[in-house]
């Protein structure tokens, strides 16, 4: 018997009794962060570490949780569970399950680099490693975050020096609160999408620093946005909500960005290559830093990302999600 | 070639249309004529001819990349591009760049002679020069598909604005059978009158789509039609008792149909006639399909000409005694055109596309409905009192094609587009029923919206059966209506039929997949005129 197992529930750990990120009902569930295709409805009791805690509650409203702290130890029938810190937003955790000297390690979502924001990744040693790959392909190369930001905040400026307002966006949890800590405040004045400040609020009541931020709400006149920076989710880009924001420029903060095709058929005028996930040199070092040989691959361009690990010696398999496939299209513009 | 790379990104960065032409004006303030001229040339679909072969340059890419080819084409095929894919790829920069435009292209078209190796070490050099935008440029400048999302007019906008010349001239001074290495920018943009050059074509003037009914035009005796050709559209130029045949692709096509060259010493010179050239035998035309034999061939065949002669069906007249009379009402030209055709009947080979009799809009909508016995596609709608305009102008000329005929298939097989549908499941194969079988038919890749393809494309993902590279089988599930504009027999396809323009009308989400056509239906349709 494996210590994890790749169920139609998600992936269980048969000696503990517990899934991590079941996407079906459950009684346990650890979950490593407060994405929704992460976090979902319905499971009988919730695991997750405390910074993570105030989000999940917010989305999922009144559900039986407990928190950890990262690096807290829990043992449960006999299998020793611990979160550490992801760095792919407040509070995600990578998952490490020991058993009689065999150690797992889930990743979740993750990024090496710090953002300032999240968490800065811990590199765990374990003999198995279940990675995601949402840019599991070497045309995937971030650009440190100072430069990208330095490129949003001298678009922004030049938008305000044009009397244009600037409309940008990024996933509601995460990227939305790292380009708010990013931007120079001193440009102008900061509006979010209400989606995204619930979120912000949330996060401040937990006591971190975001710069001050203004609700877009219908009684703001017109001409209040003008050389504004203005937040908002993806979804929000295309709908009715958009459409007020004249004379404007878009912007789109994803990974995605990085392919032309993704940027225009989104129709942004701008694309910003900011991701939340590792790039394919990051998987790279997180792979070769966990000393593992066993690689469960998941999330993202799993069939080719795992032919490549096995050409370079690993003993590496595909983990298919219900989910399966290129996240990217199906999530467009949102990286959960 | 910083300013090129910059330029793209520019252009790159914004769909407002004035934004890119201010990027181009801009453009051209701060380049050399040099530069300038191959800008233009580039722009104006006048690349100069390929020296290395895309498969070599893949090899080439995965090799400095350090990756495997295969891992190279997964990622190409992800990217949908093959030099963004490469500029994505490549190690980082090494050296510095600071050549021009002009440089680059002749470094790529020095590759020519090379040997391959030699050829290879080259490529590898500028692209360690090369940052990430110049790597795609240079790149995009050696595959030759230079697509900036700026259509020539609007490049000629920009060059108008720039140069201070009219852009009715500069179109006029851009067409015909200029190239960079025979001109330079003053004499391409400020020289002589275009005219000196007797090959010089007039820019087509392009129809619309009527997409309401024709009653929205007004009075029908304000307007001439004619059946709508399926065959090229040709400008045929005699000057100087030489001529000149040019495709709408303002290309010289004069040599792939010599049937026409008697036309040299037969009409008087300055005639300039705007038609169709269409295949045509026994007094009537030729399905497109024979005409397509002989498209692209380098040599023509006796037997070309014996089982695919072409005509000039002709509908306008732009230069008639030397005089551009573009800006003569339609009436006067067709009057003159008219007369030409019966003074000078050339074997047949030069026919007048008839003028289509009909008193109100009722009539002529049931001419169109005969169209398709006619060989034809449909009607031209053209205005009685209209000059001769140039490039695509609403107003004037309508087309009024019949409605498509259709089918529903189902899908078999999908594949990813490119460019702006890169990492989208976009080309698919349709399938009809042959019994229990289902027969594949034809490809279609057009008519959804892209919100249809994403939701096509989680469904591929989540129903694909087996991969062959980057093709999917998927479940046969998935019923879609298929449009085309006409039905061949053809030996080619395994299904023995082939479709003219087929598209994805609409999603039958209505339908299961047993319910969708068979291929009995299709050759039903095969018997049926048209």
């Amino acid at each position: 018997m494996n210590l994890l197992e790749f169920t139609n529930n998600g992936i269980y750990c048969p000696q503990a009794d517990v899934y991590i990120d079941p996407w079906r009902p459950v009684a346990r569930a650890l979950i490593t962060h407060g994405h929704s295709d992460h976090a979902r409805w319905g499971h009988q009791h919730y695991l997750c570490t405390e910074s993570a805690a105030p989000v999940i509650r917010y989305r999922l409203g009144d559900i039986r949780l407990e928190t950890v702290a990262y690096g807290e130890k829990r043992v449960i029938n006999g299998v020793e569970i611990s979160f550490h810190p992801a760095g792919h937003v407040v509070g995600s955790a990578q998952i490490r399950l020991a058993y009689k000297g065999e150690v797992w390690v889930v990743s979740g979502d993750y990024k090496l680099s710090d953002d300032g924001l999240a968490e800065a990744f811990e590199p765990l040693r374990c003999h198995t490693f279940i990675t995601e790959c949402t840019f599991g392909l070497p045309v995937y190369r971030w650009q440190p975050q100072h430069a990208v930001f330095q490129d949003i905040n001298n678009w922004w400026r030049a938008n305000q020096a044009n009397g244009k307002v600037s409309l940008l966006s990024g996933y509601a949890l995460g990227k939305a609160q790292r380009i708010l800590r990013h931007l120079e405040h001193s440009i102008g004045k900061i509006y979010t999408h209400g989606a995204i400040e619930n979120v912000n609020e949330v996060l401040r009541n937990q006591g971190i620093a975001l710069p001050d931020t203004i609700r877009v709400t219908p009684e703001i006149p017109k001409k209040d946005f003008v050389g504004s920076i203005i937040i908002a989710p993806p979804a929000a880009l295309d709908g009715t909500w958009a459409r007020k924001f004249q004379p404007v420029s878009t912007g789109i903060a994803s990974g995605w960005m990085s392919l032309r095709g993704a940027r225009r058929r989104r129709a942004a005028d701008r694309g910003f290559v900011l991701s939340d996930h590792a790039d394919w040199a990051e998987l790279h070092t997180a792979i070769q830093d966990t000393g593992a040989e066993r690689i469960f691959v998941t999330h993202g361009y799993t069939g080719i990302f795992k032919k490549w690990l096995q050409e370079q010696g690993y003993d590496a398999h595909e983990v298919s999600t219900e989910y399966e496939g290129e996240l990217g299209e199906v999530n467009e513009g949102k990286e959960s | 070639m910083k300013d090129f790379a910059q330029l793209f990104t520019r252009l790159d960065q914004t769909n407002k249309t004035n934004a890119k032409v201010d990027a181009l004006v801009d453009y051209f303030a701060q380049v050399d004529d040099a530069d300038r001229l191959w800008t233009i040339a580039l722009m104006a679909h006048r690349r100069p001819r390929r020296t290395v072969n895309t498969t070599l340059l893949r090899a080439w890419a995965a090799e400095y990349s350090g990756m495997p080819l295969w891992l190279f084409e997964e990622s190409y095929h992800v990217v949908g591009d093959l030099a963004e894919t490469i500029a994505l790829m490549l190690p980082p920069q090494q050296g510095e760049n600071g050549e021009s435009l002009t440089y680059w292209v002749s470094y790529i078209r020095d590759l020519q002679h090379l040997e391959d190796s030699e050829k290879q070490q080259r490529i590898t050099q500028a692209w360690s020069r090369l940052n990430h935008a110049e790597r795609f440029v240079f790149n995009k400048l050696i595959t030759g598909n230079l697509r900036v999302g700026l259509s020539q007019k609007l490049m000629i906008r920009a060059l108008a604005a720039f140069s201070g010349v009219e852009e009715n001239s500069l179109t006029h001074r851009l067409m015909g059978n200029w190239a960079p290495d025979d001109t330079t920018f003053q004499d391409l943009v400020f020289g002589d009158n275009p005219l000196d050059d007797i090959s010089k074509p007039y820019p087509f003037y392009l129809a619309y789509q009527l997409e309401a009914t024709p009653d929205t035009l007004g009075e029908a005796s304000e307007w001439q039609a004619e059946y709508k050709w399926d065959g090229i559209r040709g400008q045929l130029i005699v000057r100087q008792d030489t001529l000149f045949l040019w495709s709408r692709g303002e290309e010289l096509v004069t040599d792939k149909f010599p049937e026409l060259a008697p036309l040299a010493k037969l009409l008087p010179n300055g005639t300039v006639i705007d038609g169709e050239i269409l295949s045509f035998a026994n007094d009537q035309p030729l399905p497109f399909s024979v005409l397509q034999t002989r498209i692209g061939r380098k040599n023509i065949t006796k037997k070309h000409l014996e089982t695919s002669p072409v005509v000039l069906m002709a509908y306008d007249l732009l230069e008639w005694q030397g005089q551009d009379i573009r800006q003569q009402s339609l009436e006067v030209r067709r009057r003159l055109l008219q007369n030409l055709v019966a003074q000078y009947p050339a074997n047949g080979i030069l026919r007048l596309s008839a003028a289509l009799q009909f008193a109100t809009w009722e009539a002529l909508a049931d001419l169109r409905a005969q169209a398709r016995e006619r060989f034809s596609e449909g009607v031209m709608l053209k205005r009685v009192n209209s000059p001769y305009r140039s490039g695509r102008k609403r107003g004037d000329w309508w087309k009024w094609k019949v409605d498509a005929l259709t089918v529903d298939a189902v899908l078999l097989y999908a594949q990813r587009g490119h460019g702006r549908r890169a990492n989208l499941y976009t080309d698919f194969t349709f399938a009809v029923w042959n019994g229990t079988e289902l027969v594949p038919f034809t490809k279609a890749y057009s008519g959804l919206t892209d919100a249809e393809f994403r939701a096509i494309t989680q469904w591929v993902n989540r129903n694909t059966i087996e991969r062959f590279g980057p093709v999917r089988s998927v479940k046969p599930e998935l019923v879609f209506e298929i449009a085309f504009e006409g039905i061949q027999y053809s030996n080619r396809h395994k299904s023995g039929i082939a479709l003219r323009f087929p598209r994805m009308n609409r999603w039958r989400k209505d339908k299961p997949a047993h319910e969708a056509n068979t291929l009995a239906d299709l050759q039903a349709l095969l018997a049926a005129p048209g």
